[in-house]
């Protein structure tokens, strides 16, 4: 036994505890990534079966607006194409976004935990959790992207293409394998490694939206826009796959190198002392849950904002090509829709709340995870009832929504005027992004209610948003009935500025959103604690 | 007598088909260190939390204060204070923080006392929560339950991670919340540190009370094991009360029911003493009884388990 492979000992073994831990989980994410890649690609080629519909179609989807949400317009005039780009970035996106939560899991939260010590006691090398997770982030793209390939096929595409838009899969869920391990040894907060990570997922989603928007390199700066590059359907550029493999590669050694220069447990950045002394305003259980989630709120406002202002900075483009397409203008216009900018604006404002709702949802949870933590006991053994306790999670949720949303409504109002000198703008943006203020209230209440009542299934939250992510960007295309888009909240919210504003869903959203926050108050003060 | 400050009567509590509480008795009256010791999984924790209102009890009653834990909460944790056996505190608060938040969600803080007790348990509490050990983060909860000025404590093995010398300054802090005339609710399972504090203590076993008394009282009605050396042999063997004798020569080891002593030592005398020493039950003896008498312990008899004067507990 040599001391080299003494640091991965061990690894084989880890890898088959997460694999069983997490088999639901990683059965879900690989399953839904493969069914929406094979619906996708059913519905596509249901929509359009004569070529004149698919040369129409691509014609309308080839504009900015589109391209900077879905990614490089190549070959739309094939069903393969069409299909890549319908996918498109979002698509990947959710790859990028499974790897990260999974390799996040089995590394700094473990570690976080005091978990990882105890296996570390075990005969188990100093790398072999870290292999091992990899292992699992790896393994995971693999599967999304055989599976995706297999749907394809199953769809009757060609071979080729098939198998390039599953490498396409496949490297996005290792890169972000590879950022995840590295986020994972930077700090020794879980939370703010998932922070980190998720960060720069997003920033490569925006990126690229940039780059494919002016055809630019800056696409090859982002992961996901670079795995685009590939073209699957429209002449596979192969040798792109070599940039990914350099960048898993590096990504990996980076995260091996921190790990051997650190102690367990801890950072590269290290946790400064704090105060003494608890400064007058931490005494009541809102203040405790605003000083936890204050830190939480501030990336998140600042990371919001910076999608918006991103998506401003893109709306002179789309102002650009109507001019230079009078053909592209008429169309819009004989469809009695609104102006591109304005659909644009509204669709940007629309998926970008969705995305700010996982902060409020994410902000009511913290109530749940203080009780599994055993935090709720001491605390709520002091003079503080629960119903005080809830509402302090409750303002702080919606206090997290305001935020978000101001934060939207500025970054994307701001930079379109900016760009366009129309300051006028402003404000209509900030009124369609504070539209959703009571869509998001309502999943605060769903997620306070399962909280309530059905504590075990709080995490079930999450499912009104990837549900509304899912009906909002895929919906068209996966051609859902109605009365499914239906149960979304989201889907009741106006599209302001363009679509006009409507009370009353606005008002049975608010109202059935308290009545959801009553019940889980309601059910935390009959249920037992803990 | 004054009014019980904590009074459960026949309280049961189950999760699905786990009892936990099973007809549990607990008495402790104003002004007295109660000793609640019992193995893992007797139902302590659980008994404590129905004290503190997070848990809603099936059957039974239990009063705190006279009042009703699950309905009075918040009025009732006015004057008490809580130390889990696992403290765990939010990662990014310094110590100092947390043991002041404490102190304000529970409407009164001594600051003079928080920075004494900070001084005696060597707290640094400039440090995140997050770089706390076990036992750190166990002495911010004891300093935030301890320097607080309230008529109770609940403290559910509050020393667990504790090393001895941090053991010996909480021993100190109990004698000096007894002296003012604090009541205390110390579970444990460290025995000695219950013999050393409590005035009182309940034994509980699988959610049940299987004894409660002072510790005099619970020696009563046990054993007291004795080694003598006699100048001639003697034969013990029959003697009511007795059991577990070994002689080697004129050496004699045997125990005895408290109330056959006389008897014993009696007989011995016949045989003229040498020295003689005897040693009260330990509350390790007593502990083990209760916990062994009906389990592992059934087939071995009951006598044996008490004579095993070598009892290895942590």
């Amino acid at each position: 036994m040599s001391g080299r492979h003494q640091t991965v000992a061990g690894a084989g073994r880890l890898i088959a505890i997460s694999i069983c831990r997490d088999r639901i989980r990683i059965a879900i994410w690989v399953g839904a990534i493969v069914t929406m890649v094979w619906v996708s690609a059913l519905s596509i080629k249901g929509l359009f079966p004569t070529q004149a519909k698919l040369d129409a179609a691509a014609i309308a989807s080839s504009n900015p607006a589109v391209v900077a949400f879905n990614g490089p317009a190549n070959a739309l005039d094939t069903i393969g194409g069409e299909i890549v780009f319908q996918i498109g970035a979002p698509g990947l996106t959710t790859v990028g976004l499974m790897t990260l939560l999974m390799v996040l899991r089995l590394t700094r939260r473990e570690e976080e935990s005091g978990r990882l010590e105890l296996v570390r006691s075990l005969p188990v090398g100093r790398r072999a959790p870290l292999v091992a997770a990899g292992a699992v982030g790896f393994g995971a793209s693999i599967a999304a992207a055989v599976g995706s390939t297999v749907a394809l096929l199953a769809t009757g595409q060609a071979a080729v293409g098939s198998i390039a838009f599953g490498l396409e899969v496949g490297v996005v869920g290792g890169v972000f394998t590879g950022i995840a391990l590295v986020a994972a040894q930077i700090t020794e907060n879980s939370r703010l490694a998932s922070g980190m990570a998720g960060a720069a997922l997003a920033a490569s989603f925006v990126i690229r939206a940039i780059g494919d928007m002016r055809d630019s390199w800056l696409s090859w700066l982002s992961p996901i826009g670079w795995a685009q590059q590939l073209r699957p359907f429209a002449g596979e550029r192969w040798w792109t796959l070599a940039l990914d493999a350099v960048a898993i590669a590096a990504l990996s050694a980076v995260a091996m190198v921190l790990l051997d220069r650190r102690d367990l447990g801890s950072g590269l950045i290290s946790s400064r002392p704090g105060p003494a002394v608890a400064g007058a305003d931490l005494g009541s259980p809102l203040a405790l849950a605003f000083r936890l989630q204050r830190g939480s709120i501030i990336g998140w406002s600042m990371g919001i904002a910076a999608a918006g202002a991103t998506y401003g900075l893109i709306t002179n483009a789309i102002a650009g090509f109507v001019r230079d397409n009078p053909d592209m203008a008429d169309f819009l216009a004989s469809t009695g829709s609104a102006s591109l900018i304005d659909s644009y604006l509204a669709t940007s404002t629309h998926v970008t709340a969705l995305i700010a709702t996982a902060a409020a949802v994410q902000s009511i949870l913290r109530l749940r995870s203080e009780e599994t933590a055993m935090r709720a006991e001491p605390l709520l053994a002091t003079a503080v009832s629960r119903s005080s306790w809830a509402w302090s999670y409750l303002w702080v949720a919606l206090a997290t929504s305001v935020a978000v949303l101001a934060a939207l409504g500025l970054g994307l109002g701001l930079s379109t005027a900016a760009v366009s000198g129309q300051w006028s703008i402003v404000g209509s943006v900030l009124i369609g992004s504070f539209i959703h203020l009571p869509a998001m209230g309502f999943a605060i209440g769903f997620a306070l209610a399962l909280s309530g009542r059905l504590p075990n299934l709080a995490v079930g939250a999450w499912a009104l948003v990837a549900g509304g992510l899912v009906v909002a960007l895929f919906g068209p295309v996966l051609r859902l009935p109605r009365w499914t888009l239906d149960l979304s909240p989201f889907e009741h919210v106006p599209l302001f500025p363009a679509q006009s504003v409507r009370a009353l869903p606005l008002v049975v959203l608010v109202l059935v959103g308290m009545v959801l926050a009553a019940i889980g108050i309601d059910g935390l003060r009959r249920r037992d604690i803990g | 007598m004054t009014e019980a400050i904590i009074n459960m009567r026949g309280v049961g509590k189950s999760f699905g088909a786990t009892r936990a509480l099973d007809g549990l008795d607990l008495t402790v009256s104003a002004g007295e260190v109660h000793g609640f010791l019992g193995p893992n999984g007797a139902g302590k924790s659980t008994a404590i939390r129905v004290l503190l209102g997070l848990l809603r009890i099936d059957v039974g009653t239990a009063r705190l204060f006279g009042g009703d834990p699950w309905i009075d909460a918040v009025d009732l944790h006015r004057r008490l204070a809580y130390v889990p056996g696992d403290v765990t505190l939010w990662p990014k608060l310094t110590g100092g923080e947390i043991i002041d938040l404490f102190g304000r969600l529970r409407g009164q803080t001594n600051q003079r006392k928080r920075d004494e007790l900070i001084e005696r348990f060597e707290l640094d509490p400039t440090k995140r929560a997050r770089t706390y050990s076990k036992g750190n983060r166990q002495k911010v909860g004891l300093i935030a339950a301890l320097a607080s000025d309230v008529e109770l404590l609940i403290l559910d093995e509050p020393t667990s991670g504790l090393d001895p010398l941090m053991e010996d300054v909480f021993e100190d802090c109990i004698r000096d919340v007894r002296r003012d005339g604090g009541t205390v609710l110390l579970s444990s399972h460290i025995l000695a540190e219950v013999e050393a504090l409590c005035d009182r203590i309940s034994i509980i076993r699988s959610g049940r009370t299987v004894e409660t008394g002072t510790l005099a009282e619970l020696r009563h009605v046990t054993r007291t094991s004795v080694s003598a050396v006699t100048q001639r042999s003697v034969d013990l063997a029959g003697l009511d009360g007795v059991s577990g004798i070994i002689t080697d020569g004129n050496r004699t080891h045997f125990s005895v029911d408290n109330v056959h002593l006389d008897a014993a030592i009696t007989a011995l005398t016949r045989g003229t003493l040498i020295s003689l020493t005897s040693a009260p039950p330990t509350l390790e003896e007593l502990f083990l009884r209760h916990y062994e008498s009906e389990s592992e312990a059934a087939p071995r008899g009951r006598d044996n388990s008490v004579t095993t004067s070598a009892i290895q507990l942590p």
